[in-house]
Parts: structure tokens; sequence; C-alpha cells
């Protein structure tokens, strides 16, 4: 089962409330997603850790109903 | 699983830079796998590719590993770097290839 974007969006900004989003469908198929997440929780943290975090949010879905996750963090300025 | 965790750290410990992949760097079977082994071709490196594919006790005890999820995973002197994401980021900012010398990594044989 893949993971809708909608159900994506929910997840990361429930763990990280004031996450910007933003969603692109890769393969316009609602299963290959890439995600850009601006979260001021990112600070202080490195790219790893950031990247760790977002994956948590989605509660170990990522490698499983959601497959391809291109995901890039940024703090905000 | 403790035994597959030794085989892992004898491997990541073993050369300077590993890559956990699916497939090979010649047929990459997974666009995220192919785009990793483009980013270590660029910067001119020597690597050692583990296909997980090809072994189902590394390929599930690399996310125990690392904590990380996803393949692939890619290891410089035996820490863990991140996938291909930050792989790219890396790249792009010249972060990628200054690490790789200040590491001392040994270049590929052209």
């Amino acid at each position: 089962m893949p993971m809708a974007g909608s159900e994506i969006e929910t997840a990361i900004k429930s763990a990280l409330p004031e996450a910007i989003v933003v969603l692109t469908d890769l393969a316009g198929d609602d299963d290959h997603w890439a995600a850009e997440v601006t979260a001021p929780q990112f600070a202080g943290k490195n790219r790893v850790q950031q990247h760790k975090m977002v994956y948590e949010a989605l509660g170990g879905r990522m490698g499983g109903a959601l497959h391809a996750l291109q995901l890039t963090t940024k703090i905000p300025t | 699983m403790s035994d597959t965790n030794t085989r892992i750290s004898s491997i990541v410990t073993g050369s300077d830079v590993v890559l956990f992949m699916k497939g090979t760097p010649l047929f990459p079977q997974c666009g995220f796998s192919s785009k990793a082994v483009a980013i270590l071709e660029h910067c001119g490196v020597s690597y050692e590719s583990v296909d997980v594919l090809q072994d189902m006790e590394v390929r599930q005890a690399i996310k125990t590993y690392s904590d990380w999820p996803t393949i692939p995973q890619l290891y410089v002197k035996g820490e863990f770097l991140g996938g291909s994401d930050i792989m790219m980021e890396m790249f792009e900012a010249g972060e990628l290839q200054q690490l790789m010398d200040e590491e001392n990594v040994a270049k590929a044989d052209s």
C-alpha cells in the first residue's frame, strides 16, 4: 500500500508542528515523492539527525509503505 | 544478528569508502542506488560496494546498524554519512569532495 501525499504531510506536521512541507509527486503515481521539509527543530542537528527526525515522524513506514521519498531538510532563515 | 553486525563492522572499517546498495555499480537495481554510484564516480574515489540484494542478513541488519531505514548507505572511514539525498546535498555543496580529501581517501584508478 503506497502512502498518499496528504498522509505524509500530516505525519510530518504532527511530529514537527511548525514544519513547512513541500511535496512533489515525482512520477504522478502518488507513490514516489520528493519532500522538502523546513523546520526550526532541525537547528543544531546535522543532516543525518534531521533526516532521522523526518523518518521517525513517518513512524517506520519509510522503506516500507513509503518506498521512495527524496528528502531535503532545511532550517528556516 | 550480532554475527551480522560484526560482519558489517569489518566491512565498513575494511575500506575507506563503502556503499551499501541494491545491485552493483554497473547494474544498479534502484534509482537511489544509481544516483549514489554516480556521485561517487564524480568524486573519483575508490570505493567498495555491497549488494544487499545478494545478502538478506546484511540487508536487514544494516538498517539497525546505522538506525537508517533505507538503502543506499554510504560509509567513510567506518562512519555512516547518509543516504543518496544527503550525498547529493553534500556533493552539490562541495562538502563531499572536501571530506574525501580531508580523510585522504584513495582515488579511483582511471
